[in-house]
């Protein structure tokens, strides 16, 4: 199987966001970068898949020069080639993102293209769908588990209830969900003969934004003051009391 | 301009849409879908019911999911999980709802879901019903449902969920035992799930499970927006820490500073006391 990943980089947010003075980006001065992480399973997926069934793998991002590090992340893991359609401005709207994604993958010879269900930071749920669109190919999304065998794929959504399952025929696309495996740490001489290997990139241009991102905005209610019940366990019975209060104990 | 609804039986996430649809003024037409999970001929069957319609969905997986693909079959922008509308400005989230986000869209009828619990619930309305045209779509095939071991986390009442502080899988044992006197589940953090401690149905937070119990209960967890995005849902907070300046006592009801390693177990053996075992 030929597999395409599609990635994206996003900012490490740890415990609190603060915004650029512009309050169109949150401000990354102090902060690393990551693959998103549904994405990133869907790296380690790749690899299992051909590991298993032997073939190729890509890894795919659109982002700013800086987004090489992720697809250096990617082939540090293993991911054989990578691709950067490079942008001037990192955050382009979802159908922008779609459209100039599939317009690289549609004449790629790939069996299975894999996404993130949706995004950490922009979190959009559609790119994967709409690239299924435009390239008339079957789409099934939010998957945690895949098998391939003889041409067909046999896929696993978690619900409610369970998992609902979905046979499609490749090529397909999938976007899948966190859990769907473990991914593998790669290993520090992996890592540094993927940061000498230089990235291909191809420069895109941003069409006119459908949906224009006007300001990023912090929402109210983070400084909640908790009440101190106490110190260690010292502390339980006024726990305890709150449970009975609470109507839980 | 009038707006198409879609529900789901059942669902409350539903019925916050449908408030949302009547914030855009104009009439609001609610329609249900028969038979078979299908996303593409489901969008099919809205997009002819819909004319020329703004279109709503609940801001579930499903609701999402139908709507992005309405979104590619007319080839118009879609904002996921909106939290208000001014007009042609829709406020929406990202991050899971840690960050928002205003946006203008550009398009004569807009096609919104509705963030989970942005909106209040409307009065269960009187849907149409589609019956959609299968033929040709992707469809579930099987649905697996597995032997029910407990309470599952998304339903609980009281979850009891570990962080990097609880430090070893061995080390939730105690957080086990007081989950089950409560009769709560056990959950944790992305940390947790990333070092192999727990399995990742386990994880509370943005890419793992939404919560909102009546009462969640986060033992050494710090309070990164990954995690606060997956329990933000919960009615009340009581935040277990060694560190009093954690983020997780901003997002807390109730706080209890030091070693959680003798806290929980001192709680455990508290309600124990006060029910007389």
């Amino acid at each position: 199987v030929n597999i395409a990943v599609c990635i994206k980089r996003v900012p490490e947010t740890g415990a609190r966001i603060t915004l650029t003075a512009d309050e169109q980006e949150i401000d990354t001065s102090y902060l690393g970068f990551t693959i998103s992480p549904h994405e990133e399973c869907a790296v380690e997926e790749a690899l299992r898949l051909v590991e298993r069934h032997g073939g190729t793998t890509t890894a795919v991002t659109l982002g700013p020069p800086a987004a090489a590090e992720q697809l250096q992340n990617a082939v540090a893991m293993g991911i054989e080639s990578a691709l950067l359609l490079e942008t001037e401005r990192s955050d382009w709207d979802p159908q922008a993102t779609a459209a100039a994604l599939a317009e690289t993958l549609r004449d790629g010879g790939y069996d299975l293209l894999l996404f993130g269900n949706e995004s950490a930071d922009s979190g959009g749920y559609q790119v994967g769908i709409r690239v299924a669109y435009a390239l008339d190919l079957p789409i099934v999304t939010g998957v945690k588990g895949i098998t391939v065998a003889d041409g067909r794929a046999r896929l696993e959504q978690e619900v409610a209830t369970g998992m609902d399952v979905y046979d499609v025929s490749l090529p397909a696309i999938v976007t899948v969900k966190e859990g769907l495996n473990l991914p593998r740490y790669p290993s520090v001489p992996a890592k540094l003969r993927a940061n000498r290997k230089p990235v291909d990139a191809k420069p895109v241009e941003r069409p006119a934004s459908r949906l224009e991102k006007l300001r990023l905005v912090v929402p109210e209610g983070q400084g909640k003051q908790a009440e101190i019940l106490g110190h260690g366990a010292d502390a339980a019975p006024a726990v305890v009391e709150v449970l009975q209060k609470l109507g839980i104990a | 301009m009038s707006s198409l609804v879609l529900i789901e039986p059942n669902d409350e996430l539903s019925l916050q849409a449908i408030t949302l649809a009547q914030s855009l003024g104009g009439d609001v037409r609610a329609v249900t879908i028969d038979g078979p999970y299908a996303p593409s001929a489901w969008a099919v069957s809205l997009v002819e019911a819909a004319g020329t319609d703004h279109i709503v969905a609940p801001g579930s997986d499903r609701g999402n999911e139908v709507l992005a693909h309405i979104a590619a079959q007319l080839d118009l922008p879609m904002a996921a999980n909106v939290t208000e509308v001014r007009g042609d400005e829709v406020t929406r989230q990202r991050w899971g709802g840690t960050l928002l986000e205003e946006v203008r869209l550009h398009a004569e009828r807009q096609l919104l879901s509705a963030a989970p619990f942005a909106f209040a619930p409307s009065d269960a309305p009187d849907a149409e019903t589609l019956h959609p045209d299968l033929s040709g779509a992707v469809q579930v095939v099987e649905q697996v449902v597995p032997d029910s071991g407990g309470i599952s986390l998304a339903d609980a009442k009281v979850v009891v969920s570990g962080g990097r502080g609880v430090g070893s899988s061995e080390g939730f044992a105690i957080l086990e035992e007081l989950a089950a006197l409560l009769e709560g589940a056990v959950g944790c953090s992305r940390v947790v799930t990333s070092a192999g401690w727990r399995p990742h149905t386990d994880q509370v937070g943005q890419t793992g499970t939404k919560v909102s119990p009546d009462l969640y209960i986060a033992c050494g967890i710090s309070g990164a927006t990954q995690h606060i995005a997956g329990c933000k849902g919960a009615k009340k907070l009581l935040a277990i820490n060694d560190d009093p300046e954690a983020t997780i006592f901003n997002h807390a009801d109730y706080a209890v500073i030091g070693n959680l390693h003798e806290i929980v177990p001192a709680i455990t053996a508290e309600l124990r006391k006060a029910r007389g075992q």
